[in-house]
């Protein structure tokens, strides 16, 4: 079936053209998402099915979460209101809609047809990458659990160095942010009435 | 398509301005990376290829939680996105 790998493939481009292009974070994130999602497919055809499960569960799954959980923290105030308001009419999600009905209608497809002679290549199953992996890749998954907690400790100083001094580090900024007469009064309006 | 992909997050990382979408295109270009580890797994069927995309999918992973916390850092600190707001390093 190499008219699946390709259709999927060009799901994938597209999407990703959609990605770098918008102006607002969360409609890119949307589009990244089909991607990932059609670099799955693109794996099952390619027989890779561990990789096409491992990339939607973690990538789609995990990776994304982070980066959408992030852009909505990082929202502030009023605009993120204005925002919202510019969603509401809608159609916007009509692009990332088309392509994940695309990416569905392959996969509808596939479960309809059940087995048969499916790939034009030879499967990789998982127990064939778990095998080299724990044979002569042990180094490797040992860096990389290394890497993993090393990443985990700096995410977590970094996410928690700013929390005590915070409070004065804020106040500076904005004294000296009163100075310039910028954005003073947002801040002093996102603070709860009994915060000193 | 590997090619096109990888040409994709590089077009983005190097346009784009807002720190969000440079490590989102470091996302697309790891994954046209990956893809290309697929492929040559799947062409000569060993299951190395699958296991240098896991190794790519760990690290980005970690790449990933640290950077968000960068960017969480350099909101806190200049209230917004923009990297060229934080180009003060002077020398």
């Amino acid at each position: 079936m190499p008219w699946m790998f390709y259709l999927a493939g060009a799901v994938a481009v597209a999407a990703t053209i959609m990605t770098i292009t918008r102006l607002n974070a969360i409609h890119a994130l949307l589009y990244f998402v089909v991607s990932l999602l059609a670099a799955a497919v693109v794996f099952y055809t390619l027989g890779a099915p561990f990789i096409a499960a491992l990339e939607v569960i973690i990538y789609a799954g995990a990776i994304m979460v982070l980066f959408i959980f992030v852009v909505m923290m990082l929202n502030v105030g009023e605009r993120a209101v204005a925002m919202e308001r510019s969603w509401l009419p809608g159609g916007i999600w009509v692009g990332p809609a088309v392509l994940a009905a695309v990416l569905f209608a392959q996969v509808v497809y596939l479960v309809m047809r059940g087995p048969g002679p499916e790939y034009p290549r030879t499967v990789v199953g998982p127990k064939q990458v778990g095998l080299a992996l724990y044979g002569p890749y042990l180094m490797g998954v040992e860096l990389a659990s290394m890497l993993l907690l090393a990443g985990l400790v700096a995410a977590y100083h970094l996410g928690w160095r700013r929390q005590p001094e915070q409070e004065s580090k804020e106040t500076h900024f904005d004294e000296r942010r009163t100075a310039v007469g910028r954005s003073a009064v947002r801040a002093g309006t996102d603070r709860p009435a009994g915060a000193p | 398509m590997a090619g096109v992909l990888f040409a994709l997050g590089l077009i983005g990382l190097l346009v784009r301005r807002n720190i969000i979408f440079i490590l989102l295109s470091i996302e697309i270009m790891l994954n046209a990376a990956g893809l290309a580890f697929i492929v040559a797994g799947a062409r000569w069927a060993q299951p190395d290829g699958q296991v240098m995309f896991m190794f790519i999918l760990a690290m980005a992973a970690a790449e990933v939680s640290v950077g968000l916390a960068l960017v969480l850092g350099l909101q806190r600190l200049y209230k917004t996105l923009d990297t060229d707001a934080a180009s003060e390093m002077k020398g």
